[in-house]
């Protein structure tokens, strides 16, 4: 059932919060958070996550890497099924899969020296003999993200956003992992800054054979770094194909109203704008059927009793929507 | 790869540091610690400097005011105030820290627990914490002090017994809103992303705890201890000054209060240095209590 | 035309005095913009962007800030030497902010149909009644639906968007001559955004209104304004119509701000090999003690002697096109 030759594939993942409330507290709702997600990442490729708040997108890059459990569903990470690993053999896995977050201020322990936040994973691990060896280390790491070796000794506040970045970067090199889930690292970044993170996400990928989930809601920068995209909505993965073609031949309607809505920097294009109609529903009480039929703009009565599944209609490109197939 | 910004000139400031920095510029609370520094000189260099014992007495010099050779006065007795009261504010001084000590250890304990947990560990510990929080305070120490003084007495000689009594009473009575302040700090910090980060790399629970989120939450800790020792300073001396503290032959600050409040007319000298010294302590106290809160405030550390 | 514009900032200076030193957050900034027209004020964080607008509407604290320079000519009349009262008179009737945030922008625990109604009733004088429908309207004017009920509901009962339309509601309650706009959509998703940026552009060409943009996004700025500005490190080193810009930016920082921006169609066939984007190395100089020069000559690829000697001065390379460079 699970594709051989993938990284990391998730099947079927879901991840509900239950909300208590009334009297005694009983669960009268949830947030269906992830609600059925399946995609597979295949080495040495960029997947890119993209979609608006609340779609689920942080939820599953986390999810996949069990820094949160999820409800139901399966990983499998190098043809072996990890749903449900713990102890060493969890602690094992997080060598092979890091994360590199969106904020650079509360990413990174204030009271730690630099050469603390990235040596820790060579304590936990035993990576180094000694400290020596362990500080050695250090330092490479700092000079292969563009910092200084007498950066170690200074703590977070004492650098700049997108410095931190650099750090926290550094921090997931430490392990040597096979994947590196990417939750909007550019995102708190100023545009200039963001250029010099993305170049150096991207040196890193090809130095080090990196595999990346690239999850951010900027479709410019997603579209850049990614092979292919997915695009999730209100916890359900719409579509999926190879950057060129998402741009070019969307089929999902969420999809190509996205993609119109991104501001294009060329005052000279005319550009179509789909608009869409009403509001991101509560996650809690999200529409039956297709979760987007309430906002598309070529809704059938179809869509509003049936999910839709996602279906190959060319290649590799996939889309969750009974009129676009 | 790219390049980055020149170095800082600075040397690496540590958060202490910063935190020493930005203490040094609320005035009062430098102020306050001159001051409290200077009492704890003179606290721990007074016998030395003032050899004069507590209990000489000397009816010949009853209730004397100021003197060259008494610089506080005497009491009833013509013992010489100013040894009374270096030896009773070192009593003070333990009594507040050991207080300060136990309060904050079974605060910070349970306060851990609780935000770690969660779930109905933390239910169970904030009810108990509850339960403690609407007990009577000083009915309730005075209770309990009349009921076990004499068996630790027995147990520990006179002054030990009651310092023990005392010191766990005062913490024991204190620690609930520490717990809470601890508690209140792990469920806000067990969800940042450094602790989630490190939790990405493997880090045991332990390990999340002593090095991530522990040294994060004792900020307001250390604001609440510092207000604790004030507040243990003064409860001893209450019980002192009501009769129920040490034995009578210690000169703790409250308990020369007691001695000098039927003395006021006559000798009004002698209630007014152990009142300005329990004055003086205090205040300082909190004064560099509030200077810690601003350089310590959460919200200033990135 | 006019004989003088709508606003027109003269070498503004706002200094803050900070534990360091004097931080010179605006450092000789000169702008202007005329009736019905937007004209977008980009840069980066600190750039002195938002200290500008706020300087407009005298919303700096004055100690720590304070002008150290310059005028802020409205309709002809200096802005700065006006006392608190007499800038009451202006905020919300003539000159209007909508922030980034607008759930920190909105008082929680009052009704939106109170906030939209108090500020009739204290700017236009109107009766408690007449408030009421004018916050009515308003609500329908930026198409939220319902407007009738909504007028009681809370902040927090809105969305996101919602909260952004109420707060663009609030701004322009008394029919304002400028709107500032100060990172409106920054805290928006993507779809959201467009809504909010079209509704802009509705409200403006209805009430004849002007807009200053803030914005760091050159995507918003292209599809947006007719004029921009660019600023760096409190001073503007650009200031073209938006298609001259795009067309053909002529200082360093502006064509490496336009050069490291991903383009969503910049279309990467498959199998094609990634484009790298351009960088601007370095980081922004510190405004606490900014270097003598041009600010940016330490990132700039173009830097001569002359350029770290003096500012270079703000001249005219084309028709309406000034640029703060000697190249």
């Amino acid at each position: 059932m699970h594709p051989v030759t993938a990284l990391l594939s998730v099947r079927d993942l879901r991840k509900f919060y239950p909300i208590n409330g009334g009297l005694l507290g009983r669960k009268v709702a949830d947030v269906r958070a992830v609600d059925g997600v399946s995609l597979d990442i295949q080495p040495g490729e960029t997947l890119g996550l993209v979609g608006e708040s609340g779609c689920g997108k942080s939820t599953t890059g986390r999810c996949l890497m069990r820094l949160i459990e999820p409800s139901s569903g399966e990983i499998w990470f190098q043809g072996e099924n990890v749903t449900h690993t713990s102890g060493d053999t969890l602690r094992a896995m997080r060598r092979d899969m890091q994360i590199i977050f969106q904020d650079p201020f509360a990413s990174l322990n204030p009271r730690h020296m630099v050469r603390d936040i990235i040596g820790e994973a060579l304590v936990i691990h035993n990576l180094a003999p000694n400290a020596r060896a362990r500080d050695e280390r250090v330092v490479e790491l700092l000079e292969t993200v563009g910092l200084r070796a007498d950066h170690r000794t200074r703590f977070p506040h004492e650098f700049s956003g997108g410095q931190r970045q650099r750090i926290g970067i550094a921090r997931a090199l430490a392990v040597q992992p096979k994947l590196i889930v990417c939750d909007e690292p550019v995102s708190a970044l100023d545009v200039s800054i963001q250029a010099q993170v993305i170049n150096l996400l991207e040196d890193l990928q090809e130095r080090f054979n990196l595999t990346y989930l690239f999850i951010a809601h900027d479709l410019s920068v997603v579209e850049h770094i990614s092979d292919r995209i997915a695009v999730m909505y209100l916890g359900r993965v719409v579509e999926i194909a190879d950057a060129h073609t998402l741009y070019h031949a969307p089929r999902h309607p969420y999809t190509q109203a996205l993609l119109s809505a991104v501001p294009i920097p060329d005052p000279k294009l005319k550009r179509r704008r789909i608009p869409l109609k009403g509001e991101l529903p509560n996650p809690t009480k999200p529409p039956t059927g297709c979760h987007f039929h309430p906002r598309c703009p070529i809704a059938q009565p179809q869509c509003a009793t049936e999910a839709p599944k996602l279906t190959t209609t060319t290649g590799s490109h996939q889309v969750a929507c009974h009129m676009a197939v | 790869m790219a390049s980055t910004t020149a170095p800082k000139p600075k040397p690496p400031l540590s958060p202490t540091r910063e935190a020493w920095r930005r203490f040094r510029k609320h005035r009062l609370a430098v102020v306050g610690l001159i001051v409290l520094a200077l009492l704890v000189l003179a606290i721990i260099a007074g016998p030395t400097l003032w050899p004069v014992a507590i209990d000489d007495i000397d009816f010949a010099a009853q209730l004397k005011p100021p003197s060259w050779a008494h610089p506080f006065g005497t009491d009833d007795l013509g013992q010489d105030l100013l040894s009374r009261l270096i030896h009773g504010g070192r009593i003070s001084l333990a009594v507040g820290l050991s207080a300060m000590a136990v309060s904050a250890s079974v605060g910070i304990t349970i306060g851990a627990i609780a935000g770690m947990a969660r779930g109905w560990v933390d239910t169970a510990l904030m009810w108990v914490t509850d339960l403690f929080l609407s007990l009577p305070q000083l009915p309730l120490l005075l209770l309990i002090i009349y009921l076990f003084r004499e068996k630790l007495k027995a147990l520990l000689g006179a002054e030990g017994g009651v310092f023990v009594l005392i010191v766990i009473v005062i913490g024991g009575l204190r620690w609930m809103p520490v717990a809470r302040l601890v508690r209140a700090q792990f469920l806000s910090l067990r969800e940042k992303e450094f602790v989630e980060a490190a939790r990405a790399l493997g880090a045991s629970k332990f390990r999340l705890v002593v090095n991530h989120i522990l040294p994060n939450a004792l900020g307001p800790v250390i604001v609440a201890g510092t207000i604790d020792v004030a507040a243990a300073i003064i409860a001893e001396s209450t019980l002192s000054f009501l009769g129920l503290g040490f034995p009578p032959d210690i000169p703790t600050w409250g308990r020369v209060l007691f001695d000098a409040k039927d003395y006021l007319d006559i000798a009004p000298t002698w209630a007014l240095f152990p009142g300005a010294a329990i004055f003086l302590a205090v205040l300082s106290i909190n004064f560099v209590g509030d200077g810690l809160r601003d350089a310590l405030d959460p919200r200033r550390v990135h | 035309m006019t004989p003088h514009h709508l606003l027109d900032i003269r070498g503004l200076k706002t200094w803050f005095k900070t534990d360091d030193g004097m931080v010179r957050a605006v450092d000789g900034v000169s702008l202007h913009i005329d009736r019905g027209e937007t004209l977008a004020v980009v840069g980066e964080s600190g750039c002195g962007k938002t200290v500008t607008a706020r300087s407009v509407l005298r919303l700096i604290d004055m100690p720590p800030g304070r002008f150290e320079a310059g005028q802020i000519m409205w309709e002809g009349r200096d802005l700065i030497p006006l006392t608190n009262a007499e800038m009451d008179e202006i905020r919300a009737r003539e000159i209007s902010m909508v922030f980034q945030e607008p759930m920190t922008s909105l008082n929680p625990v009052y009704t939106v149909g109170e906030q939209i109604a108090e500020s009739l009733r204290t700017h236009e004088h109107l009766s408690r009644k007449a408030a009421l429908e004018g916050a009515v309207d308003m609500l329908r004017l930026v198409q939220i639906g319902n407007a009738e009920r909504r007028i009681n509901d809370y902040p927090h009962q809105f969305s996101g968007g919602q909260r952004q339309r109420v707060m663009i509601a609030l701004a322009l309650a008394c029919k304002p001559k400028l709107l500032i706009a100060d990172e409106p959509t920054t805290a928006l998703d993507v779809t959201i955004q467009a809504q909010i940026l079209e509704l802009l552009e509705d409200m403006k060409q209805r009430l004849g209104m002007a807009i200053m943009l803030i914005t760091h996004a050159m995507g918003v700025v292209a599809e947006n304004a007719q004029r921009v500005a660019v600023m760096y490190a409190g001073q503007v080193v650009e200031e073209a119509s938006v298609e001259d810009l795009f067309a053909d930016p002529r200082h360093p920082y502006t064509q490496g701000l336009i050069r490291s921006i991903p383009r969503v169609d910049a279309g990467r066939a498959p199998g094609d090999a990634r484009t790298r984007l351009a960088q601007i190395p370095g980081s922004v100089p510190s405004l606490l003690h900014p270097p003598t020069g041009c600010r940016f000559a330490e990132r700039c690829a173009h830097t001569t002697e002359a350029c770290r000697a003096a500012p270079p001065p703000l001249r005219s390379v084309a028709p309406n096109h000034n640029v703060a460079c000697i190249l």
